[in-house]
């Protein structure tokens, strides 16, 4: 009799133990969930424009020069080779997101962070980084330097 | 309270205190706690140094938020209006900057003196473990506190550094998110950074600093076993009034120190940061990130086809939890035996962060 009731206790225990545990669970997700969502920022609208005209001249982009422009929210560069063709790139370093600058000097695309080299194709030649930077196509119509997004 | 148990050394008002808060326990504890004297000695006044300058920072922090203003269009231009008109406000920045750096060199020389007297075994692995975490918060607390004032510097530097979990594989592009406040570093992250360096940091400081203290309080100061296997003598100092006051010495140094290097050079502004405007040539980091830096910029774009850089990140992550994980990893010292490990390591750690941090003061940033 006393051990059927000892069990029966137990068993009881077990019962409110599991209800007093779950109920602290329940309790503790409703306070980190939104707390999680809430520091996580929300997203920000992309701008989704595919290309951007530069308030540059092309007459004003001189030979073995670059310039930082914006591509929406995102900085974009510049070159003018000393052939005089003019091509632009994403100007975020693709090691560490430094933004690069030309290198008259050399005629390289160079990151001052990590010094990393690109050649005017964009491609990474030397120094960390892994990728080659994104081109974008230059046009040039009437007296306006248009830069867009390839493909 | 009974007459005969009144000391006549204290006064009245102590005897109100103490019926009512106790202050008779505090004074036994502090009788009891004595500090180990030995060769060694030395080393002990690091953990207090850094606390004094952890005591600099927080009231010289919390005078300049009284001018400081966290938004990317005001950042800039409220410390520049600190800088030069507000009267002593350079003063207090620089204390702030200097102090900053000095606490990071006390810090390490505090970890590294640990870990080479072993200081670390049973039963202190808590003590080093909070210590361990410490020295993270007092990096999180340098890496943003440097955006603060919103110049190009600061911009550069929180770009890469944000950039770094980023190169984690599946985390990483929700850390760097996380840590922005959005996709790029802008006003947003300014914010996120001034609520971390002023509220969250401070408030999980607290608690980890006190359990740090509490536990050096409880164990005692840790002979090094070393001195114990050549027979110490078991010579001690009170800590109340003879350690106190060495260490009293130790911080009039180190605020003669700072005053100076405030007073001599004072903390730049620099160019307010432009997101759209090229890295500046020759732009570095603080001198505590510059071996990671210069590591970062060696590293070649690929090692056995993985990316340099996520190679470099790991690298650093196997290295800190090494050292962090010392007590556990180092078998030997804990059941008193002579261990070398620790102590190999921690030179080539040294050797290595002199190294480099040297290249990246002296390599040509151009070339």
């Amino acid at each position: 009799m006393a051990e059927g009731m000892l069990k029966q206790f137990i068993e009881r225990r077990n019962f409110l133990n599991w209800f007093l545990g779950t109920t602290a669970g329940a309790f503790v997700f409703s306070v980190l969930y939104p707390l999680s969502r809430y520091l996580t920022p929300p997203p920000v609208a992309e701008s989704t424009a595919r290309s951007v005209t530069l308030s540059l001249k092309p007459k004003e982009v001189k030979p073995n020069s670059g310039q930082i422009f914006r591509f929406g929210s995102q900085p974009g560069i510049l070159v003018k080779t000393q052939a005089g063709e003019l091509k632009a790139f994403s100007a975020a370093c693709t090691h560490l997101a430094c933004i690069v600058q030309y290198r008259s000097d050399i005629s390289h695309i160079w990151c001052a962070c990590h010094n990393g080299h690109f050649d005017l194709n964009g491609k990474n030649i030397e120094g960390p980084p892994p990728k080659a930077l994104e081109e974008y196509a230059v046009n040039v119509r009437a007296d306006q330097i248009v830069v867009s997004k390839k493909s | 309270m009974d007459m005969e148990n009144r000391s006549p050394e204290h006064g009245k008002l102590w005897h109100w205190l103490d019926e009512r808060i106790g202050l008779k326990d505090f004074e036994k504890l502090a009788r009891k706690k004595e500090v180990p004297v030995h060769q060694h000695t030395i080393w002990y006044y690091f953990g207090g140094m850094t606390l004094f300058l952890f005591m600099i920072q927080v009231l010289s922090g919390i005078l300049l938020l009284l001018y400081y203003r966290p938004s990317a269009t005001e950042a800039y231009e409220s410390i520049q209006f600190l800088m030069t008109e507000v009267q002593f406000g350079w003063l207090v920045r620089s204390v702030h900057a200097w102090s900053a750096n000095l606490m990071i060199l006390a810090m390490f020389v505090h970890m590294f003196s640990a870990l080479m007297l072993r200081s670390y075994r049973r039963p202190r692995e808590v003590t080093w473990l909070s210590g361990g975490g410490l020295l993270g918060l007092a990096l999180a607390f340098g890496f943003t506190g440097y955006l603060l004032p919103w110049n190009e510097l600061a911009f550069f530097a929180t770009r890469v550094g944000t950039e770094i979990p980023g190169v984690l594989p599946i985390i990483g592009s929700f850390l760097r998110r996380f840590l922005r406040g959005g996709e790029d570093v802008t006003g947003a992250t300014l914010t996120r950074f001034y609520g971390i360096h002023v509220a969250v940091l401070p408030a999980i400081v607290t608690v980890i600093l006190g359990l740090h203290l509490f536990m050096v309080q409880k164990h005692g100061m840790s002979v090094p076993p070393d001195v114990e296997r050549r027979g110490w003598s078991r010579r001690v100092m009170p800590f109340l009034p003879n350690f106190l006051l060495r260490d009293l010495v130790g911080w009039l140094c180190a605020l003669g120190v700072l005053a100076a290097l405030a007073a001599y050079y004072p903390a730049e502004l620099g160019k307010k940061a432009d997101p759209f405007q090229p890295a500046p040539i020759g732009i570095k980091p603080e001198w505590y990130f510059m071996a990671m830096f210069q590591t970062l910029k060696l590293l070649p774009a690929h090692i056995l086809g993985i990316e340099g850089e996520l190679l470099g990140v790991l690298g650093f992550g196997a290295i800190g939890a090494v050292l962090i994980l010392m007590p556990f990893v180092d078998r030997r010292a804990a059941v008193g035996q002579p261990s070398r490990f620790p102590a190999a390591f921690g030179i080539a750690l040294i050797l290595y962060t002199i190294l480099l941090t040297y290249l990246g003061y002296t390599m040509s940033p151009t070339k």
